[in-house]
């Protein structure tokens, strides 16, 4: 028994923070496929009323996913800002990253209206249900990004700015937005395209 | 209140008896006592894993107790040997379960699928659950009825199931386990019982608040009273014509115009199309039991039971009809006379 | 001269909290310990309440066609029973021994992220808040078109379809009032405590680990924890989904478990099995590594099978998600299906009976001192062999079908749950008491408290296989007189009251030890840990210096050697060094810098259940409540460090 080193210790190398990101990503992935795997295994069945495609619009869709795409990649830009440590850029990238989710969720707000108006509602049947829980869900995790993105947006806003370490990071903001495209592409996959 | 609750457990001043008589089969329910082919493969099967179980249980206390009597600290106890594993012993005691439960795995398997095979030249019967009663269909026969499962004894019938609102789950220990009954979906159940008898029936999901009043009769018949019972259960009721002055005459009144006829058919004395949600009452006196099984076919529960249903089953759908004493038992004379 | 860096002041929001002592440190605190103590305290305290209803129900069972109990109530009673137990006394108290233990014996001085687990720790007693005011607010009654005799009363309006909320039953046509929303939400609350613990321990495990602590040095206890922790990370978010369905089935008019939409109702047995048989073993697995820490003290012995006993409890992890269905034999499934699930249920038995008979293994040619946590290790041993037994017969599919939904099936998870688990916890409650509160517990309460316990827990649940097999049914208010069922629900009435007692015992010595109890020495068993290395009762700081571990059961060997026969020898080092510990446990020589207290966690925890009660009485402005307690929560908590950096910053 001796006592030589001090805290903190981190035997694998990886900041502790990051490790705990990961760790949530990962249950994340579970939420998700819980919801696609119930939506999957009644797409097949037989029940009564409308269909999705009985009221959907591809292209709006599409146009509403390449945008949320398109946030993906300012996003990146703005990490590059931030590692060179341009501030103004930052921001200017935080900004619109979050400017384009806001986008995306207006679009699926305003694609949820037209489905209510053409009588395909949440309790129309179990195909509705599982469309409406399942995007909507994912609809939570973009605001809670726009959301975190603002937050991050006003934190740089101040004196010091943002750093790539300590505080609210913009990497695990990053991390996690990266996270919701990507969740995205597989339900407009599995859910319009298929 | 509560005191006088708990202290008076009548059953304990005949505790001795019953000590003795736990080992009798006397249980109704029992599922140690099987009366058929099914609930016996099933029964055999637990006895086998049961010894198997008894033996390891015995090894493993034993083990454990005597490890304890021998190794219990004492004052002469030296320092123990610093033992961190033995990997002989730890493969010895991965493979031996292993063998263990291959030997149950191959019986089970065996019979789950003996279980599962619909029987040849079965008779079959629809179950629908309702909470909290269940109802009897024989699609051969057109008959529908509740409560008591009427089948021939000694010939295998396939229970087609299926629920009307909730989970319920068809139990008769003494001829097979339980299956499910699932709202939209269909679900199997093979009973067999060796002579003529009765036997109990428990919903053993839960289905809500009178769950534990969700019971059944099966009663098994030889094939020529089973023949008789189809043949009377296939007749009508005969109706009271308005001028008949009996007291049954006047239950049948009762029963048309109390609003009975809401949910209950009489057959061939209200021209319905269609099921109802209640029990069908045609042959209402022939079964022993009534009110999902919960109480005994008599007029002292009659009157109970018509004088507020819900007190008896709570949650129940059927009204408490507010009916006075004399209609009560013009409707039980009337009852008595479906037969 | 050491100092214990003071907590910043200043904050944007609020003044940081700064105090040691009183109500408030504890409301702010983000030191494990406290938050383990707490979380110890808590779930006692559902224990008991859990427990009376226990005694109720089985009041109402001691005769047939009793009337002590409504059915309602009946019904409420036993789902709050299964819930509070579940989710409010075992899974908490196993979160207060990681809380308090985990840190200590990889040799940390907190988790990971301590103010996530002060979340974890507010959000847990805000769900069973929640989760109980349905006594005050919820309501209950007769399915639609139903009636009832009499009113549903105070006691009947707690939630009513079960622990399991089987659907369409649990559904708002044939469950309608609100004490169903209030299981869901509160469960899908305590869900989301449960799920930030499990991020916060595997992150610490992982990460936290001191010098030399290498996973095959560290503890079965915290080996089991990060077992644990993955099963709730892994299984949590299916039950949230599926208790999302069900609350959008029952307030939005969905259709996941409703047939009449196309909604299918053994969707939710899958899902809820899928959680609820890891769940087993989330209830199970702590107490595996309690007793793993506890026989070898006592036996002065090395654990017997260290590796075997490690991967066995994460084989019974892993093919925990790959049995859900035996809990469904009886539903509708295909044969092929019983078949599979039956044999992945026998698989499931083969890492079970390693552990035991490693623990035989450890106990024999030991030098065994039977003071009370190795009684309840060894009755843990004893009890939880027949849960496993009776267990191996629920695999046999044909014989289940007879077993399943009767007394036998409550005889055979109290075997495990209450003769496993809480036996373990036990354990583990005397054997850490000397390291959590300095003092000793009193032996012979101690010991009366055992027996009283094994004989009321044998009385109790041991009759239960037989009325189970005879025929009584779960989940029944009354069965019939014919039934011949009496005389052992008598007996079993009867052991419950005699494991009421037990705990009576339990709780006196408890409170007179923690009071008037000897002074505990820091290593009173002679044990084999790095947690025994520091002081009782643990300082704020844990470890004066970091530890650094050369090898499994370090404390163990620092202090012994072995002789040519491979019997322990006391080193003659041993006294000093134990001087030495002491000295440098009481007096760190170095800086130590702690988490700084916060009130965020508990603000952020406070806006759930407004969200919770915003969906049940649909009411935006509890919403917009609930949405900004969580707002200024998080966002006072992602600026609460960056206002330090910028502070010392400006000092500079």
């Amino acid at each position: 028994m001796s006592s030589s080193h001090t805290y903190p210790h981190e035997p694998t190398g990886v900041e502790t923070r990051k490790l705990g990101m990961w760790v949530f990503l990962s249950t994340e992935i579970l939420f998700f496929g819980t919801l696609i795997t119930t939506f999957m295994i009644f797409k097949g069945r037989d029940f009564p009323g409308m269909k999705l495609t009985d009221v959907y619009d591809i292209p709006f869709t599409s146009i509403s996913s390449f945008i949320l795409l398109m946030s993906s990649l300012t996003m990146v830009l703005a990490h590059n800002a931030l590692e060179a440590n341009d501030q103004e850029k930052t921001r200017v990238w935080l900004l619109a990253t979050a400017m384009l989710g806001a986008v995306f969720l207006a679009g699926q707000i305003y694609e949820f209206t037209e489905f209510y108006h053409k009588g395909f509602e949440l309790g129309t049947n179990i195909f509705s249900s599982t469309f409406y829980v399942l995007t909507g869900f994912h609809g939570l995790h973009v605001f809670i990004g726009v959301v975190l993105l603002l937050a991050l947006w006003s934190i740089g806003q101040r004196q010091k700015g943002l750093t790539l370490e300590g505080g609210m990071n913009l990497e695990f903001v990053a991390l996690y937005w990266h996270f919701v495209d990507i969740v995205w592409i597989v339900l407009f996959t599995v859910v319009y395209l298929i | 209140m509560f005191v006088k609750k708990i202290l008076n457990i009548k059953n304990l001043k005949f505790a001795p008896f019953i000590l003795l008589s736990a080992c009798i089969e006397n249980a109704p329910l029992d599922s140690l006592s099987p009366e058929g082919p099914y609930a016996r493969s099933i029964d055999e099967l637990f006895w086998i894993t049961f010894w198997i179980a008894v033996g390891v249980f015995v090894i493993v206390q034993g083990a454990l107790l005597l490890s304890v009597f021998v190794y219990k600290e004492k004052p002469e106890s030296p320092e123990p040997k610093q033992i961190h594993g033995n990997t002989k012993l730890e493969i010895v005691w991965t493979v031996i379960p292993v063998l263990i439960l291959a030997a149950i795995a191959v019986p089970t398997v065996q019979t789950i699928f003996d279980l599962a095979r619909e029987p040849e030249d079965a008779l079959k019967i629809e179950v629908i659950g309702h909470q909290w009663w269940f109802e009897y269909k024989y699609p051969d026969y057109g008959i529908t009825t509740a409560n008591v499962l009427v089948i021939p004894a000694d010939k295998p019938v396939r229970l087609e199931m299926w629920s009307n609102d909730v989970l319920h789950n068809y139990w008769v220990p003494k001829l097979n386990g339980k299956r499910y009954l699932v709202p939209g979906q269909t679900t199997y159940l093979n009973l067999h019982a060796d002579s003529p008898n009765e036997f109990w029936a428990q919903c053993g999901e839960f289905c809500g608040l009178s769950h534990s009043k969700m019971r059944g009769r099966v009663l098994s018949l030889s094939q020529e009273d089973f023949e008789n019972w189809v043949a009377n259960e296939q007749k009508n009721a005969i109706a009271f014509s308005n001028e008949d002055i009996s007291l049954a005459a006047e239950g049948q009144q009762v029963y048309l115009n109390a609003g009975c006829t809401q949910c209950h058919v009489v057959n061939g004395v209200w021209d319905v199309q269609g099921d109802r949600i209640a029990p069908n009452l045609t042959h209402f006196a022939v079964r022993n039991v009534f009110a999902g099984a919960a109480l005994k076919n008599n007029r002292e529960n009659l009157t109970r039971w018509l004088a507020n249903p819900a007190e008896i089953k709570p949650g129940t759908f059927m009204p408490n009809l507010e009916l006075t004493e004399s209609e009560i038992n013009a409707l039980i004379a009337y009852l008595e006379t479906l037969k | 001269m050491t100092k214990i860096i003071e907590p910043k002041k200043q904050s944007n929001i609020f003044r940081r909290p700064s105090s040691e002592t009183g109500i408030w440190s504890w409301i702010t605190t983000v030191d494990h310990k406290r938050i383990g103590i707490m979380y110890g305290y808590a779930a006692f305290f559902f224990l008991l309440i859990g427990g009376l209803e226990a005694l109720v129900l089985r009041i109402q069972l001691s005769q047939p066609d009793n009337n002590f109990l409504t059915a309602a109530e009946y019904n409420a009673m036993f789902t709050m029973h299964g819930t509070t137990m579940i989710f409010l006394a075992i899974m908490p108290i196993s979160a207060a021994f990681f809380n308090y233990l985990l840190p200590l014996q990889i040799g940390a001085r907190d988790v990971a992220f301590p103010r996530l687990n002060a979340l974890s720790f507010w959000i847990f007693i805000f769900g069973g808040a929640f989760l109980y005011s349905t006594f005050i607010f919820g309501t209950a009654g007769a399915p639609e078109g139903g009636y009832l005799a009499e009113e549903v009363g105070w006691l009947g309006s707690a939630p009513n379809g079960g622990w399991f909320g089987y659907q369409p039953n649990a559904g708002m046509k044939y469950s309608p009032g609100t004490a169903m929303d209030f299981w869901a939400i509160g469960l899908q609350i305590l869900g989301i405590a449960s799920l930030i613990s499990a991020f916060n321990f595997i992150t610490t495990i992982i990460n936290m680990r001191t010098e030399g602590m290498r996973f095959m040095r560290m503890p079965v206890f915290t080996w089991m924890t990060f077992a644990v922790s993955f099963l709730l990370a892994f299984s949590l978010p299916i039950i949230a989904i599926a208790l999302f369905y069900v609350t959008f089935d029952r307030k939005f008019g969905t259709t996941f478990f409703l047939t009449e939409g196309g909604g299918d109702p053994v969707l939710w047995q899958h899902l809820f099995w899928l959680f609820g048989h890891p769940e087993v073993y989330i209830l199970i697995l702590p107490a595996f590594g309690i007793v793993s820490e506890v026989l070898p003290t006592f036996s002065r012995k090395p654990l017997f099978g260290y590796a075997a006993i490690v991967f066995a409890g994460f084989g019974i992890a892993f093919i925990g998600f790959g049995v859900w269905a035996h809990h469904m034999f009886a539903s509708a499934i295909s044969p092929v299906a019983q078949a599979g699930f039956g044999l992945s249920t026998m698989v499931i038995a083969v890492p079970t009976g390693v552990k035991i008979f490693n623990w035989l293994g450890t106990i024999w040619g030991g030098k065994l001192k039977l003071n009370t946590p190795m009684l309840f290790s060894l009755g843990f041993i004893g009890m939880f062999v027949i849960g496993g037994l009776s267990g191996v017969t629920h695999s046999v599919v044909p014989a289940d079908t007879q077993q399943t939904d009767t007394y036998y099936v409550v005889a055979h998870f109290h075997y495990v749950l209450f003769g496993g688990a809480l036996f373990g916890i036990f354990s583990g409650l005397y054997y850490w008491f000397p390291k959590v509160w300095g003092k000793m517990y009193n032996e012979t309460l101690g010991k009366i408290h055992f027996w009283t316990m094994l004989i009321g827990f044998n009385l109790t649940f041991g009759p239960m296989h037989w009325l189970g097999l005879q025929g009584q049914v779960r989940r029944t208010w009354v069965y019939a007189e014919e039934t011949n069922l009496a005389f052992w629900n008598v007996v079993v009435t009867v052991g419950a009251f005699i494991i009421a007692l037990s705990i009576i015992v339990f709780m006196i010595n408890w409170i007179f030890s923690k009071r008037n109890g000897e002074k505990a020495p820091f290593d009173p068993w002679d044990a084999r840990t790095i947690e025994w290395t520091i002081p009782s009762p643990t300082p704020v700081w844990n470890f004066s210096k970091a530890p650094v571990v050369k090898s499994l059961d370090d404390f163990w060997h620092a202090k012994y050697g072995e002789d040519d026969e491979g019997r322990s020898v006391r080193r003659d080092s041993a006294d000093q060094l134990l001087q030495e510990l002491e000295e440098e446990g009481l007096n760190p020589s170095e800086d130590i810098e702690l988490p700084n207290p916060s009130y965020y966690p508990i603000i952020l925890a406070s806006g759930l259940p407004f969200l919770g009660y915003a969906v049940i009485y649909y009411s935006v402005p509890l919403a917009i409540v609930g949405t900004l307690l969580l707002l200024i929560g998080g966002f006072g908590w992602g600026t609460e460090p960056l206002e330090e950096a910028i502070e010392e910053l400006e000092h500079e």
